[in-house]
């Protein structure tokens, strides 16, 4: 009967339809009225690392003790799916070693320090007259070269998607401006700012993809991005901007997808393969920069807020800068501060330190106050389904812990654990405290763990069933090759025996 | 200076929504407030016994489960559940029922009905309407035995020592019990009924703007349709619970009766005396749709709520019983398990049966 009814649901929940998300309290107006801060001192040091994306980490070409000019390259691109690092100012390259990395667990990675001699100088760089006489493949060369990754946080190098985008028949160009965290605003002050080169960046993104439309979506709660991003898309009729609900997360791609074109993207393929792909303005504004002025990605603009934040701000920083310093300048307080998040309250990621640097990644590091935090307090589940009815991807959140409670993994991967986002709408709502997200989490590892051994022990059986066989071939063998000879020897005895007769 | 500080790690969401398990039970509280005031207006002192006994021996119960599991018992008292467990089982008991009514529902309510299944969250039923039942199949006579409405201060209004009379020995001790006492609405239909008199011959007496208001006989809490339906759309409106059940269950009652009475008038109750009892608007805005005993999503509530109105409706037109609500209750509590099986939301990019949905081909992106 739910077939019967299939094709009237999804007439009356096509394009425009929101699935699931909470409305979160925003705590964005102390860093939105406020221009992005370029009076940031040039920090000491600078710690980059050599795998800021996705992919395979970069390769560092310097050495300890060269000096390097701003935009110079410090570590190569590998392999397919990977990005090259640059210098973010001039100064010396002090040491090429380990360091912890911007994770909750801070584990080592692999970082070029750089001693900055304060004169920020810029490398020669060859200015493009028109980008528009490149060909599409050069515009992806150049963007590759630039070091540009997905600015939203998923840090994906952006030049293999605009090749994706060439390989498959793309009739959309979304671009995400839906900001949809709390307290981050570093989209809304560069739309704001810098919205003729952002929209300068999609058109140049657009040559690139050879696509013909893109559409501009940002949140509702933004009306002065909007009008400043729509004025600067006015002379392009192939570009639109379109205002969209504020319902987190709305920025999430898919659902964006959804909500703007009515299509989803199945389970286990790109979006490229519907005919769409989407990238963040973030990402636009680097692709101007990087075409028009030929400078790679070096800095990013950073949201510093949180309750404990004295003077919150949006300030564009070189990458590597220590979050410390960030701190200082914008008077963070140690004493109240109960936890710091590199990115926003709902995805980002606890932080164990400050001694960690501002990546590629780093849309905003907060601050937050014990008041700010959800409650630790976990209570029995009530079954009241608040985490059913928020979350966009259609899982049942209560039965998925529930199961992983009684470590019956198997029964939440069946549940759809593997389709979870991680969006924490689920954790947000949940009137018992559950850490929803956190258990699974746990379980996608263990899963993943799991399988890994599974793997490895059906590896160890194939290898040993391998050398029994060759074993046993080899025992055959030398078992035939014996009876051979014996059978020789027999026949030659035999003629040598008739020819003794013979004679 | 900033590691000396102990900083705590945990994943997303490190924010959360202002809501807490006993926010909402305070809300749930508020909104069955008004029709419970009026009951005690209604039904006087005795009532007011009866409440204060059941509730507290709720919460007492819940404090020795918990003592026996060795369990903090201060921090899960404090949720409010318990309260509210008992607050609900003294809203559907008759108000001047004696003492160890609200004694033993509260029991039934709390032990069988929630703690032996491991305490919030975990049981199958609805404890109140459990403790209902329980009653209504043990105890028949106190169970329908319904006070008329006596407003607190009256001249025929019991006072405090008549009140402790009633509650601690019984209605008997007051005066007559065909003075004192009478049927609810449905009760004298079912019992004309089945002495062949017909509609609309047997309500020549009912008002139905009584009986809409509350100033009726009937549960303690129970007699308010328009104070228990304005209580539940408030709790719609704050987002406590969602419309599902009660628009369901509401729809499926209305349209049943609808079509009986407009076939047979004189046989068949319209649908406005079915939505005047009270107890259908509690049942169907506090008590279905208990979080705990009802389905996860829209459409599993859609189902549970209709089938709780049917089942509601066959039982008070062709069963034993005048007020089938508690037993309509139970019966879709137990199929909980079942519909949620059943009735899964959608993966967004996948379909129905999980397998990821198809592309388009008119749509789709790749170049042939």
């Amino acid at each position: 009967m739910l077939s019967l009814l299939s094709p009237w649901i999804d007439a009356a929940f096509g394009p425009g339809r929101i699935r699931g998300g909470v409305h979160a309290e925003e705590h964005k107006s102390a860093t939105a009225a406020l221009p992005i801060a370029t009076d940031f001192p040039l920090p000491k040091r600078l710690y980059v690392p050599v795998q800021q994306h996705v992919g395979k980490p970069a390769e560092p070409v310097i050495k300890v003790g060269e000096h390097v000019l701003k935009g110079q390259l410090l570590a190569h691109s590998q392999g397919l799916v990977s990005a090259p690092v640059h210098a973010p100012s001039s100064g010396t390259i002090i040491d090429v070693n380990e360091y912890p990395a911007p994770h909750p667990s801070a584990l080592p990675i692999r970082t070029i320090v750089l001693e900055t001699d304060g004169k920020d100088e810029w490398q020669q760089h060859t200015l493009i007259a028109d980008p528009f006489a490149l060909s599409p493949e050069d515009i992806s060369l150049r963007v590759g070269t630039a070091g540009i990754v997905g600015l939203g946080g998923a840090t994906f190098p952006t030049a293999v998607k605009l090749n994706m985008g060439r390989e498959n028949r793309i009739h959309t160009l979304l671009i995400n401006g839906a900001e949809c965290e709390p307290y981050l605003t570093c989209d809304d002050r560069l739309m704001r700012e810098r919205a003729e080169n952002i929209i300068d960046g999609v058109r140049i993104m657009l040559h690139g993809m050879e696509t013909s439309r893109a559409i501009v979506a940002i949140e509702d709660n933004k009306p002065e991005a909007f009008a400043a991003m729509q004025a600067a898309a006015l002379p392009y009729p192939q570009l639109t901007v379109q205002q969209i609900p504020t319902r987190y997360p709305m920025g999430w791609d898919r659902q964006l997808i959804r909500y703007i074109t009515g299509m989803e993207v199945p389970v286990g393929s790109r979006s490229s393969e519907i005919g769409v792909t989407i990238h963040n303005i973030g990402t636009a504004y680097a692709v101007h920069k990087a075409l028009r002025h030929g400078q790679p990605l070096v800095s990013r603009i950073v949201t510093v807020s949180g309750g404990a934040v004295v003077k919150p701000m949006n300030i564009e920083v070189p990458l590597g800068t220590l979050i410390s310093d960030l701190f200082n300048f914008c008077h963070v307080r140690p004493d109240i501060t109960a936890r710091i998040v590199m990115g926003g309250p709902m995805m980002g990621d606890a932080l164990p330190h400050i001694n960690l640097p501002v990546v590629k990644a780093t849309s905003g590091i907060l601050a937050l106050t014990q008041d700010e935090l959800k409650s630790a307090d976990e209570q029995p589940c009530i079954r009241c389904a608040r985490c059913v009815s928020v979350c966009p991807a259609g899982l049942l959140p209560l039965d998925m812990a529930n199961n992983i409670r009684n470590n019956q993994l198997d029964a939440a991967v069946d549940l759809g654990l593997k389709d979870c986002i991680s969006c924490g709408s689920c954790s947000y709502i949940c009137p018992s405290n559950i850490p929803l997200v956190h258990y699974f989490k746990y379980a996608s590892g263990e899963v993943m763990a799991r399988q890994q051994a599974q793997h490895k022990s059906e590896q160890t059986k194939r290898l040993m069933n391998d050398r029994n066989a060759r074993m046993e071939r080899i025992a055959r063998q030398q078992q035939e090759e014996e009876a051979a000879r014996l059978a020789a020897k027999a026949e030659r005895e035999r003629q040598k025996a008739e020819q003794e007769a013979l004679v | 200076m900033m590691s000396a500080i102990k900083l705590k790690m945990s994943s997303g969401a490190h924010a959360g929504a202002n809501i807490t398990v006993n926010r909402i039970m305070v809300q749930v509280m508020l909104a069955i407030a008004p029709a419970t005031a009026l009951g005690l207006l209604c039904f006087g002192w005795p009532a007011l016994n009866l409440f204060v006994i059941t509730v507290l021996s709720a919460v007492l119960f819940e404090a020795c489960c918990l003592r026996l599991a060795g369990r903090a018992a201060k921090p899960v008292l404090l949720d409010g559940s318990a309260i509210l467990t008992g607050w609900l089982v003294a809203m559907t008991l008759p108000p001047w029922a004696p003492w160890w009514i609200g004694v033993v529902g509260s029991g039934i309510a709390i032990i069988l009905g929630k703690q032996v299944y491991g305490g919030l969250g975990q049981n199958l039923f609805n404890p109140a309407m459990l403790a209902r039942v329980a009653l209504l199949i043990s105890f028949p006579i106190e169970m329908t035995t319904w006070a008329n409405v006596t407003p607190l201060f009256s001249a025929h209004a019991p006072n405090l020592a008549e009140s402790w009379a009633i509650t601690f020995s019984g209605i008997a001790g007051f005066g007559p019990i065909d003075a004192t006492t009478g049927a609810t609405t449905l009760g004298f239909v079912k019992t004309e009924f089945s002495q062949n008199r017909v509609l609309p011959g047997i309500l020549s007496d009912y008002s139905g703007v009584l009986d809409f208001i509350g100033w009726t006989r009937g549960s303690l809490g129970e007699t308010s349709a328009l104070l228990l339906g304005l209580g539940g759309v408030w709790l719609i409106r704050k987002g406590v619970i969602q419309w599902h059940i009660p628009v369901a269950l509401l729809a499926t009652v209305t349209v049943l009766s609808g079509l009986c009475h407009w076939s047979d008038s004189q046989h068949y109750l319209s649908p406005f005396v079915h939505l005047n009892s009270g107890a259908l608007i509690c049942v169907a805005f506090f008590i279905a749709t208990d979080y705990v005993t009802s389905p996860n999503t829209p459409a599993g509530q859609l189902i549970f709520g209709a089938g709780c109105g049917l089942l509601i409706f066959v039982i008070r037109t062709w069963g034993a019983y005048p007020e089938g609500t508690g037993f309509a209750v139970l019966l879709m509590n137990s199929a909980t398990p079942l519909i949620d099986h059943y009735i899964k939301p959608r993966i967004y990019g996948r379909n129905r049966s999980g397998k990821p949905i198809e592309i388009d081909p008119g749509k789709q992106g790749r170049k042939s």
